[in-house]
């Protein structure tokens, strides 16, 4: 347990200075550990394991987008839970679920278990990115998928490269907010 | 979709971020708040006429920083709110102290003071200018406050909305003193009290609605 927020926890500190490596593996563990987290939570009430998939993407997007929340001086458990257990509430909110049934647990609770076999969840990546504004998918298509670098993105999609940026930003926050709602309908 | 392949979309070219400018962005949108009461109270309602003389600003003055003293605090709080979990640490009763202090020195003030002047001292002439004022004044600076905790990711969304309210109701009292000439205790404590907590009140209901992400 230690040893993984240690571990965790300096992926998380790289990440945030821009590391994609630490934070492609940061992300697959987390994604490992959430989903275990989220199948044991449903599974509970009765709920399948693809739902867990698509609940484990939308805390993994909630991650992404406020990692700027998290305070490299503190330990990085407390607040992936926190995380996960908001985004669980939230879910069963929107579900009609009573919210009633998610004790108040221990933080170490998320960080028990992982589980690496995921299933297919109902997001389509390629439907939701045709949904969005043509600037913030272009910008996320060329960097977050092709790989280019944002300056190669910048003069290919004739931006900036601040307005780049700045769209890969509000394109994810976009992503994770048609996410959530396609679940809702 | 795969997780993989949105562990690769995420992480893939990903840019550094600031933890320190969300939390600067809470900071700047309190003094701002700060900034836009005093404007209020001085270009809508107007300075009380004394405030240049020495006997009258002194009053004034203490009734600001007697707000102050619960303003820093739950400040502080509120920051701490606004990131996931913050909930779980440092106790609420703890913040409310310096609120309990000052209702202390009411009910005080009120015994050692005879009956006959218990209404005089809270049912003055500016008793409902006062639970008007402080609210309407809130408005703005709530507004803006609740623009900069929505950059971060608080988790106890009822509880981050009351901080964000007494935040702006203190905000709002701070800017309110320059006007209200009314500078007996109870009637501070009454009514500034009441409406910050009504202030307070209000975030706790709103925050939910607004604070959602």
């Amino acid at each position: 347990m230690t040893v993984n927020e240690a571990e965790l926890g300096a992926l998380m500190r790289a990440s945030l200075g821009g590391d994609a490596a630490a934070y492609r593996n940061l992300l697959s563990r987390l994604s490992a550990q959430l989903r275990a987290y989220y199948k044991g939570r449903l599974a509970r009430i009765g709920r399948s394991a693809e739902e867990a998939e698509d609940l484990m993407q939308e805390a993994l997007m909630a991650i992404h987008t406020r990692r700027h929340s998290y305070h490299p001086a503190e330990p990085l458990t407390p607040w992936v839970y926190a995380i996960a257990r908001y985004k669980l509430i939230d879910h069963l909110r929107r579900t009609r679920a009573s919210v009633a049934d998610v004790p108040l647990e221990d933080a170490k609770e998320v960080m028990a278990m992982d589980d690496y076999t995921g299933t297919d969840s109902a997001n389509d990546l390629g439907k939701l990115l045709d949904r969005l504004p043509d600037k913030m998918r272009r910008a996320i298509q060329s960097v977050k998928l092709d790989g280019l670098t944002v300056a190669q993105a910048a003069s290919k999609c004739g931006m900036s490269e601040s307005a780049v940026k700045v769209n890969i930003h509000r394109g994810l926050k976009a992503l994770t907010a048609s996410i959530a709602r396609e679940k809702r309908t | 979709m795969k997780t993989d392949d949105l562990i690769t979309l995420l992480s893939t070219n990903v840019e550094p971020v600031d933890h320190r400018q969300t939390v600067r962005n809470i900071g700047m949108a309190i003094v701002a708040g700060a900034a836009i009461s005093a404007a209020t109270t001085f270009f809508v309602l107007g300075p009380r006429a004394d405030l240049a003389t020495v006997g009258t600003y002194l009053p004034a003055l203490l009734k600001m920083v007697f707000t102050f003293i619960i303003l820093v605090p739950a400040s502080l709080y509120l920051i701490r709110l606004s990131r996931p979990g913050g909930e779980r640490k440092g106790a609420t009763a703890l913040i409310a102290l310096p609120f309990v202090a000052v209702m202390l020195l009411v009910v005080l003030s009120l015994t050692f003071a005879p009956g006959s002047h218990w209404k005089g001292a809270i049912l003055s002439d500016e008793w409902l200018e006062c639970l008007l004022s402080i609210p309407l004044i809130a408005i703005v600076p709530f507004s803006v406050i609740v623009w900069a905790v929505r950059q971060m990711a608080p988790t106890d969304l009822a509880r981050t909305g009351a901080f964000a309210g007494l935040v702006a109701g203190c905000l709002s009292a701070i800017g309110y003193a320059l006007h209200c000439a009314d500078d007996s205790v109870p009637f501070f404590a009454l009514w500034y009290g009441g409406t910050i907590a009504l202030c307070t009140f209000a975030g706790w209901k709103l925050g939910p609605k607004l604070l959602r992400w």
